[in-house]
């Protein structure tokens, strides 16, 4: 009787092992992130803490110009390819959990602030649509569409917001829209008309108070309060290139809430080689630091001591960092040509930059500035790191 | 495509390109760039233009560059915009980073098609 409940006990253990070697150990996930390789259809998970590359996925189409978000549990990436692609990716496995190809051409998206629905902007057909993250089955659709013909407008700059509801930006419409999604209800959209000419990119602050975005075609920015309902959306900084001929803007410059630093905002001008430095309580401008060439990202260091700066072509070689304190550049880098982006770990001791032309991801130390690491990657763009899922507007 | 039959439209694209943009100056008879310099464009194309246009060129904020797109538009203004640029909308002018006869060169291959641009 005896001998016999051992063996079982012990063919339970050996069956348990055999399952164990299948399966990957348990491990968390909140030092995991993806980066992109924008020429290929695949993106590395990689490890921020043994700052390494744990897999590489393949199979999610037209990656250039690609982003993600994360489930809140931080296990799974949802991507958004430029075809209109949106795959799930399990962190963990390194598979694909689902996959729709839900529009022509998209420029990215966000996950509500329950984490049960994914939207995407697009670019072609114009408009936004929304998914069951746990399946992806579709749940609403809302095209941009506007002016007497029923032309769609590219959606640019969408973000979650409070009360599960999403904010976002109309290109050719001038317009900036929310939306809510009652379960089993149409969506309830709310539009804003005539916020400045050409919206191209927008943040939402880290607190989800301030959405902001940035007008190509005007010399200033639009502000919605999303605390103050019914206010109408404000022009801010306006006449910030005092009537001068801008500059030829090679790449668009991206706007995203980590550009905030304490009580201030750092936001790349267009058409000038500057960054604003605005008062995040008045919106009016405080200074204006002049850089290398047209900012592409200036981004906050998670604790706001320092704001990194990346530029358009043909400056993509260089990165200068503005320590926030004194307003001073206090450090320029040269990783090489084609630098695309930067993410800090989570409390931002290191930052890893992508260097598309070098097929190389460099880690670097945010004290000394040494670079600590290096991973290769086939032209890497967007790094985008675990951390995102549990902070608004990223 | 066998080689010849490529040389031979792009060497028709250049023709073409250069007398079109060949104005009462009648200076730019287009060049064609060396082997190592097409390889640069061709990156510059897929990767700079196409942070705006997408890498494959489909489009982005900027509208597709596809030959189905640019065929039957005169090289002569895709090469003025190009150039210079479409003021007040996100398109830059080159002018002063790429040389005329680089961009008579590129316009002939848009609107061949460069194959699948990965
Ligand atoms: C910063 C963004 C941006 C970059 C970079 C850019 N473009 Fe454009 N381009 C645009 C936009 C936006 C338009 C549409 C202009 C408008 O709104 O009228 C455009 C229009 C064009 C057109 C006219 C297309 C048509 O059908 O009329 C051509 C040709 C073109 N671009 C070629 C290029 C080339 C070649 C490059 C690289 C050398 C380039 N662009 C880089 C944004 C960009």
């Amino acid at each position: 009787m005896r001998a016999e409940r051992r063996f079982v006990a012990l063919l339970a253990l050996v069956l348990g092992l055999a399952a164990c070697t299948t399966s990957p150990p348990l491990r968390g996930t909140g030092d995991l992130g993806v980066v992109v390789e924008r020429a290929e259809d695949s993106i590395l998970i990689v490890d921020t803490t043994e700052r390494q590359a744990i897999g590489r996925v393949a199979g999610l189409g037209d990656l250039s110009h690609a982003s993600v978000v994360f489930s809140r549990d931080g296990r799974y990436a949802f991507v958004f390819g430029r075809d209109g692609g949106l795959s799930k990716v399990d962190l963990l496995t390194g598979e694909i959990a689902a996959r729709v190809v839900q529009a022509g051409n998209s420029i990215g998206g966000a996950i509500s602030q329950d984490g049960r629905i994914v939207a995407v902007a697009n670019y072609e057909p114009g408009g936004v649509r929304f998914f069951r993250s746990d399946d992806l089955s579709p749940v609403a659709e809302v095209p941009s569409t506007y002016g007497a013909d029923g032309a769609r407008s590219k959606v640019v700059g969408i973000e979650e917001i409070a009360d599960n509801r999403f904010v976002f930006a109309l290109y050719d419409a001038d317009a900036i829209w929310t939306v809510g999604l009652e379960d089993g209800a149409a969506p309830e959209v709310e539009r804003f008309a005539g916020v400045g000419k050409l919206p191209y990119d927008a943040l939402l602050t880290p607190d989800g108070h301030h959405y902001i975005a940035g007008l190509f075609g005007e010399d200033g920015l639009v502000v919605l309060d999303l605390w103050d309902e019914g206010a109408a959306p404000r022009r801010i900084l306006d006449g910030y290139g005092k009537g001068e001929e801008p500059l030829p803007v090679y790449k668009m410059p991206h706007l995203e809430g980590w550009s905030v630093a304490g009580d201030r905002l750092y936001l790349p001008a267009i058409g000038r080689h500057e960054l604003l430095v605005v008062d995040r309580a008045t919106f009016r401008e405080i200074d204006r630091i002049p850089v290398h060439s047209q900012p592409v990202f200036a981004i906050a260091r998670p604790d706001g001591r320092q704001v990194w700066v990346n530029f358009a072509h043909p400056d993509n070689d260089v990165i200068q960092v503005i320590d926030v304190p004194s307003g001073e550049i206090v450090e320029e880098l040269r990783p090489g040509p084609g630098v695309l982006h930067m993410e800090f770990t989570p409390k931002g001791e290191a930052v890893w930059i992508s260097v598309r032309d070098a097929n190389r991801i460099d880690i670097v130390d945010t004290e000394t500035f040494e670079t600590v690491g290096s991973l290769e990657a086939e032209a890497p763009s967007g790094i985008f790191f675990t951390a995102r899922a549990h902070r608004l507007g990223y | 495509m066998p080689a010849a039959s490529w040389v031979d439209r792009l060497a028709l694209g250049l023709v073409i390109g250069g007398v079109a943009i060949a104005g009462p100056a009648g200076s730019a008879a287009a060049a064609e760039p060396s082997l190592q310099r097409q390889d640069e464009l061709i990156h510059l194309l897929r990767h700079d233009c196409g942070s705006c246009h997408g890498l494959t060129l489909k489009g982005g904020l900027g509208p597709p560059l596809l030959p189905d797109a640019l065929a039957d538009q005169p090289a002569e203004s895709l090469v003025a915009i190009i150039l210079d640029g479409v003021p007040g909308r996100p398109m830059p002018p080159w002018r002063g980073l790429l040389p005329e006869d680089e961009v008579v060169w590129l316009v002939g291959r848009l609107q061949e098609g460069i194959g699948d641009a990965r």
